[in-house]
């Protein structure tokens, strides 16, 4: 090998881009040649150095947001979000755009019109995340982070995880029993899950603040087979999903809510 | 009619999760290609609206490369509808497509050279920047996206050997620069 060779193959063999072969003609090329031994140390030095800088780009914010505004209708629903509110703004500004000035009216009707449909995907979407998490928490070694039936142990686990502090019941005598807890993340957001087992049922209760739009009735649905309640008490959206039939769920929330309402039941 | 915007709010969900993490990877490289901020914010938002559109038949490479490539295709394009306009020569330059690396003379290692000459941050990125086209490409492909010849190869479509050799001519002027450049020293 002469040295115009080894000139680019020296860097294919400081990239570990060379089989052994012709690393080893490289390295029997370097240790004949001075020159060349001075040059591959000088250029690991540059890599090195090269390495060790930070010569990355950090996107703008601004960029970020725009990105995910273009994908369609990612944006979370929830008021507090910026992203959420970006939207609006937008689309009041193409709305506000698209109507001469006096049919503004029109334009505000239109959005919101936009915005129920936008409540009603998101709510499926989310719906769709829940008994994937479900889904995923019925394999094996995937349904608790913390593995036990005593509310007391499960509470404070959840401690730092979340904004959130979950109501942990234990529903034991009432024949749910509280077999631990679990970190989910649904829409992008952590989510408490509390595990409750009937006979041989798994129910995964998920507990989020401020991320579906339902009310105090429970809304139910069937999904891939799994039974789903959707409710919200104490400013708590809360989703309930199992494979134990409609009417035990159906107890399964009330006991549930009705111990979260009581004076005696965890703050 | 719900159902087909529930699969393609869920196809967007699985590419912004696929994909935006190498959102700062994409910029970095459009950064370097266009050498300005305004207009490596466009590209890099026309290539998350591209690669999107092509989610669906997408089935590989790693997902950085395939980003890269596409970004420099929209960037190549970018040139290409730009040099109809009048360019500065320094730009025009740059375009060249260089795809012969023609021999060089590497300069001979100064006796001094033993210790490489330690640079900031921002001189080692200006130098890099400096660097034309093509080499500036395949530098920054290797050293800041990381990515092996092969996906250079794919990204600047390119053989590989081509990008063996571009990597080496990259890292010669690279050096050439670095030792004389002034202001911070060892």
């Amino acid at each position: 090998m002469n040295c115009a060779e080894a000139n680019v193959l020296l860097h294919a063999l400081i990239d570990n881009e060379l089989d052994a072969g012709h690393a080893r003609e490289v390295e029997a090329h370097v240790a004949s040649c001075p020159d060349c031994a001075a040059r591959l140390k000088e250029y690991r030095a540059m890599r090195e150095a090269m390495v060790g800088a930070r010569l990355t780009e950090s996107a703008p914010a601004s960029l970020r947001s725009r990105i995910e505004l273009a994908l369609p209708a990612t944006v979370r629903a929830t008021a507090a979000s910026p992203s959420w509110r970006d939207w609006l703004h937008n689309s009041w500004r193409t709305f506000a755009g698209g109507f001469t000035a006096g049919t503004a009216l029109a334009a505000a009707v239109a959005a919101s019109l936009v915005i129920g449909i936008m409540h009603n995907d998101q709510d499926r979407l989310i719906t769709n995340e829940v008994v994937s998490a479900h889904l995923r928490s019925l394999q094996p070694g995937h349904l608790t982070d913390v593995q036990t039936s005593d509310q007391h142990t499960v509470k404070p686990w959840f401690n730092g995880k979340l904004d959130v502090a979950p109501p942990v019941i234990d529903l034991t005598t009432q024949g749910f029993t509280l077999i631990g807890g679990r970190l989910d993340y649904v829409n992008r957001e952590p989510v408490a899950t509390i595990v409750y087992q009937r006979r041989k049922h798994v129910i995964n209760l998920f507990v989020a603040e401020r991320m579906g739009s339902a009310g105090r009735d429970v809304k139910n649905e069937t999904v891939q087979g799994f039974n789903v309640r959707h409710w919200r008490e104490e400013g708590l959206d809360l989703w309930a999903v199992s494979d134990v039939n409609a009417d035990e769920l159906d107890e399964f929330c009330r006991k549930f809510t009705a111990a979260l309402r009581s004076p005696s039941g965890p703050s | 009619m719900a159902g087909d915007s529930i699969g393609e709010r869920e196809k967007a969900l699985r590419f912004r999760d696929a994909a935006l993490p190498y959102l700062d990877d994409v910029y970095t490289f459009a950064r370097y290609l266009l050498r300005n901020d305004t207009d490596a914010e466009d590209a890099t938002q026309e290539c998350y609206l591209r690669a999107l559109r092509h989610f669906d038949n997408y089935r590989g490479p790693a997902m950085k490369p395939w980003l890269l490539a596409i970004l420099k295709n929209i960037c190549h394009a970018e040139f290409a509808r730009r040099s109809k306009a009048p360019v500065p020569a320094e730009q025009a330059d740059n375009e060249s497509p260089v795809d012969d690396v023609p021999m060089w003379q590497e300069p001979q290692p100064s006796p001094e050279a033993e210790l490489l000459r330690q640079l900031d941050d921002a001189t080692i990125r200006r130098l890099v920047a400096a660097l034309p086209a093509a080499f500036r490409e395949a530098i920054v492909l290797r050293e800041i996206s990381n990515l092996s010849y092969r996906e250079i190869a794919e990204v600047a479509a390119v053989p590989v050997g081509t990008v063996m050799s571009r990597i080496a001519r990259a890292r010669s002027m690279l050096r050439a620069a670095w030792n004389t450049e002034e202001g911070s020293t060892s």
